[in-house]
């Protein structure tokens, strides 16, 4: 039988540059000489493992996991849920996924944050989860709303939700932004903009999903997520000497 | 048409933006919410080997101080095996290996305590001089940058490193090796990270 070997190599098209010129904060922290192409060893094919007694089974809900008892925090009410999957269209299991965002007045409860828009006092603003054994993932939050951010003087961001997710090795790890169907922000923000292939930009946009959508209650959007896949090895080919 | 290979394409990275606390360390954003934050501690109480601290900076192409990024690293226990079903072996109870560091917001200066890892068996037999693995996002950062931290008192295995040997340009390998210091008796290695620029850390496309 055929046993993991190393991850498929990053489709460097595919992800962002490091430097993109109309996202300015990024010209002065992007490397500008060239990456060293590394073939994965142990240290990249390991990462850490989390288990059940990592996370409290709260962790996932942003509308009561910050709440005070009885109050709920203002916003559109909504699911968002999906796989986390490999290349190969393999579940993911027992990944940690985390997720932060600003209030669905467009404010982040951080001490850097300063925008005029209220802190709302029953929504911390970050949750995480294992996915289960199929990969699959939920969370439970209120949608967040777009914010003003110096950039060009007049750029607000997309509606968004961060997420970040380790997969089984440290060469999987990855942060992205959740960007929501129809949002017409998306398509001026020079962060979005920052990956250079319009197909790619459509892989962040989750889609209404109305089947999940639970009536009178919350709306749902589904969001999956691939992470970087292994190849099998078939043969053990050593050559001498290298 | 030949036929569909039918591979799905790795979701694009995105910066982890300013507010990356909030969701990866709360409390430095300034609020409590999980009962445990998690990477706090990247050795646990029973790991055997050398207790060491390392400490930076991050710099950015301009020579300013990067007051809000964040690190993630993973390393090998002091025997050099790794957390993990395919990590080579048992870790002591407690070792998990891996953790996040931040900056200080107003200086940038960053610091975590560990054990040191021992030597990794690399590709083909061929063994790795005692490393940590890195990965640093940040506000301007498009996708997670992936580097590794080795030591300066290890110049025999440095030398034999197949990764280092892997950098053709010698000079820029010292940019990998953090310098070893004594304080109150205790090791402490520096680490500064160079983004851009002059003497610019080698990043690893991994
Ligand atoms: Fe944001």
């Amino acid at each position: 039988m055929p046993t993991p070997g190393e991850f498929y190599q990053r489709d460097r098209e595919w992800q962002p540059p490091a430097y993109t010129k109309d996202y300015k904060t990024s010209v002065a922290r992007s490397p500008r000489l060239a990456l060293i192409s590394l073939q994965n060893s142990v240290s990249e094919i390991t990462g850490p493992v989390f288990g059940h007694g990592d996370v409290d089974p709260i962790d996932n809900d942003l509308i009561l996991n910050y709440a005070k008892p009885g109050e709920m925090p203002i916003g559109e009410r909504i699911i968002v849920h999906g796989r986390v999957l490999d290349e190969n269209a393999r579940p993911v299991p027992n990944t940690l996924v985390e997720a932060w965002q600003a209030n669905a007045g467009g404010r982040y409860r951080h001490k850097k944050d300063t925008y005029l828009a209220p802190i709302d006092p029953n929504f911390g603003g970050c949750g995480r989860t294992l996915t289960d054994e199929n990969g699959y993932y939920y969370f439970r939050t209120v949608k967040p709303g777009a914010y003003p951010w110096r950039n060009w003087v007049n750029n607000w961001r997309p509606a968004h939700i961060h997420l970040s997710i380790f997969g089984t090795g440290f060469a999987q790890r990855l942060i992205t932004q959740l960007y929501f169907e129809g949002d017409p922000l998306i398509a001026q923000c020079p962060i979005v903009n920052t990956i250079p292939d319009p197909q790619a930009i459509e892989q962040l946009i989750a889609r209404l999903d109305m089947n999940a959508t639970i009536p009178l209650d919350t709306i749902a959007y589904k969001f999956d997520i691939v992470l970087r896949g292994r190849r099998s090895t078939l043969f053990e080919n050593r050559l001498e000497g290298n | 048409m030949p036929q569909d290979l039918h591979y799905l394409k790795e979701t694009p990275s995105q910066t982890a933006g300013p507010y990356v606390h909030i969701g990866l360390a709360p409390g430095a954003a300034g609020f409590d919410i999980y009962r445990q934050e998690l990477g706090w501690d990247i050795a646990g109480p029973n790991a055997k080997g050398e207790r060491i601290r390392i400490e930076g900076v991050v710099i950015d192409g301009t020579g300013s101080p990067v007051k809000d990024v964040l690190i993630e690293a993973w390393q090998a226990n002091g025997a050099g095996v790794h957390a993990h079903p395919e990590g080579g072996g048992a870790v002591e109870e407690g070792f998990r290996g891996w953790g996040r560091v931040i900056t200080d917001f107003e200086t940038g200066d960053w610091g975590f305590d560990t054990v040191k890892p021992g030597p990794v068996m690399g590709r083909n037999g061929r063994l790795m001089a005692p490393h940590i693995s890195l990965w640093i996002v940040a506000r301007g950062i498009n996708i997670g940058l992936n580097t590794r931290l080795y030591f300066s008192d290890e110049a025999e295995a440095n030398a034999a490193d197949p990764v280092l040997n892997l950098i053709e340009w010698e000079n820029r390998r010292a940019t990998l090796i953090a310098r070893r210091e004594t304080r109150d008796g205790k090791p402490v290695y520096r680490f500064d990270i160079r983004l851009q620029g002059e003497d610019e850390t080698v990043f690893f496309d991994i």
